[in-house]
């Protein structure tokens, strides 16, 4: 600690490359198909923009190119780093349950909160594939036109905007976690915010160095 | 109990809702647009209505300017302004609009004319057996036999809920054809073709079924 100056505060590096690129693919993916999508589902927009069969093809091929991408990056990047946390995500230790009844509790590389968004962003990115998916195939062979495929699809996309809406509230705007926006962008955050917020996750690393 | 299972059982949860919904989720649409006001759902529309079109731009036909043609097996082929549609008797009816994609309108409120008080005008040849109703929105078309189009809810609309028909549902006159999914009920209808026998519409084309009865066609229970 002795060579830094305290202008340059301490950084600790919470993402990997492979992470930061598997974020910004699935958010640009799914930014592009929510606005193809809606101009395919609200009227308005529907006669506002009528090239549907143009918009629907960019919505399609959309969601192979996004599909092939996050297959790629799991396949060519860093796969322990995002085993590891998958496995973080899915565990919610004694201090995750309490911080999720509003109780301070020390928390790990995610607090209990991120773990239920990469929980839900995984499953929802799994159900948007596969109602897509016969939406498309409904469409050319009949035998596979479901009731549910179309309230599924827009099902999901209702309840991911808000999460979008909450997601983007606490990266940017609220000021205790926007700090974590510097963390998906360089790899890297301010060691004593994530003390502060992350602070399982910090000592793990110090103890590992 | 083992921390991590508590995250791993919620995730198969919610995918096992999800593809339970695949088969069993109905559109509920219907029932949101009854709970909001009316200033949300102006903004967000929750009627339950999708717009679909099939070409490059969507078909804006002035009032003044429309014309029906009735023709084919016909012994007076005609046109028809939109005022000389007013002057045949005019039929109302409340019915539900089914998709065969899986969304529907209920309750919808239409005012028109029957198909049989256009015929009457036409002088049709005792050889028809279908209609062929064809759209401004080239290349759409799509037929009902003669018996089908003059079942007692099937009319040519020239209003919707109480006002003039708008765009994005066919203005100025689309056919309604209740007891069959959606794409039968040709939007910017602007000719009517008497025919011998039946032809296949745009929609019939990629694999739809001709006679698209609700619930009972293109494999939907």
């Amino acid at each position: 600690m002795a060579g830094r100056s305290a202008a340059a505060p301490a950084r600790i590096h919470r993402f990997t490359l492979t992470e930061r690129l598997l974020h910004w693919t699935h958010a640009s993916g799914f930014l592009l198909m929510l606005a193809t999508g809606l101009i395919l589902y609200l009227p308005s927009l529907s006669t506002w923009i009528s090239r549907r069969n143009l918009v629907k093809n960019v919505h399609i091929w959309t969601a192979v190119a996004w599909a092939v991408a996050i297959a790629c990056i799991f396949v060519l990047g860093n796969r322990r780093a995002l085993l590891a946390d998958w496995r973080d995500a899915e565990t919610f230790d004694r201090d995750d349950r309490r911080w999720l009844t509003g109780r301070r509790a020390r928390q790990g590389k995610f607090n209990a909160g991120q773990k239920l968004n990469v929980i839900v962003t995984v499953a929802f990115a799994l159900l948007f594939a596969l109602s897509g998916f016969f939406l498309w195939l409904g469409e050319r062979d009949h035998t596979f036109l479901f009731d549910g495929t179309g309230t599924l699809h827009d099902t999901l996309t209702f309840v991911s905007v808000a999460v979008l809406v909450g997601h983007l509230y606490l990266a940017v705007i609220h000021p205790s976690t926007r700090h974590a926006l510097r963390g998906i962008t360089t790899g890297d955050v301010d060691e004593a915010w994530a003390a502060r917020h992350h602070a399982k996750w910090v000592e793990a690393e110090r103890a590992s160095e | 109990m083992n921390d991590r299972l508590i995250g791993r059982a919620g995730f198969l949860g919610l995918l096992g809702a999800g593809v339970a919904g695949l088969f069993y989720a109905k559109d509920f649409t219907g029932t949101v647009d009854r709970l909001v006001p009316k200033t949300v759902s102006a903004v967000v529309p929750t009627s339950g209505w999708r717009i679909y079109t099939i070409a490059d731009t969507m078909p804006d036909v002035a009032p003044a300017d429309y014309r029906l043609t009735v023709d084919g097996l016909a012994g007076k082929p005609a046109s028809f302004t939109l005022d000389d549609l007013n002057t045949l008797p005019r039929a109302e009816q409340v019915s539900d609009f089914h998709c065969v994609t899986g969304w529907s309108v209920n309750g919808v409120r239409w005012a028109g004319v029957r198909l049989q008080d256009v015929l009457d005008r036409v002088a049709p040849a005792q050889s028809v057996t279908s209609l062929r109703f064809v759209s401004a929105e080239a290349p759409y078309e799509d037929s009902l036999t003669l018996e089908q189009a003059l079942l007692p809810d099937v009319m040519l609309a020239y209003e919707m809920d109480g006002g003039p028909i708008p765009r994005p549902h066919g203005a100025p006159v689309r056919l309604v054809m209740p007891r069959m999914y959606g794409y039968k009920s040709v939007k910017w209808v602007n000719r009517i073709e008497l025919r011998a026998e039946g032809t296949a519409g745009y929609w019939e084309r990629h694999g739809y079924d001709v006679d698209a009865w609700v619930g009972d066609s293109n494999g939907l229970a």
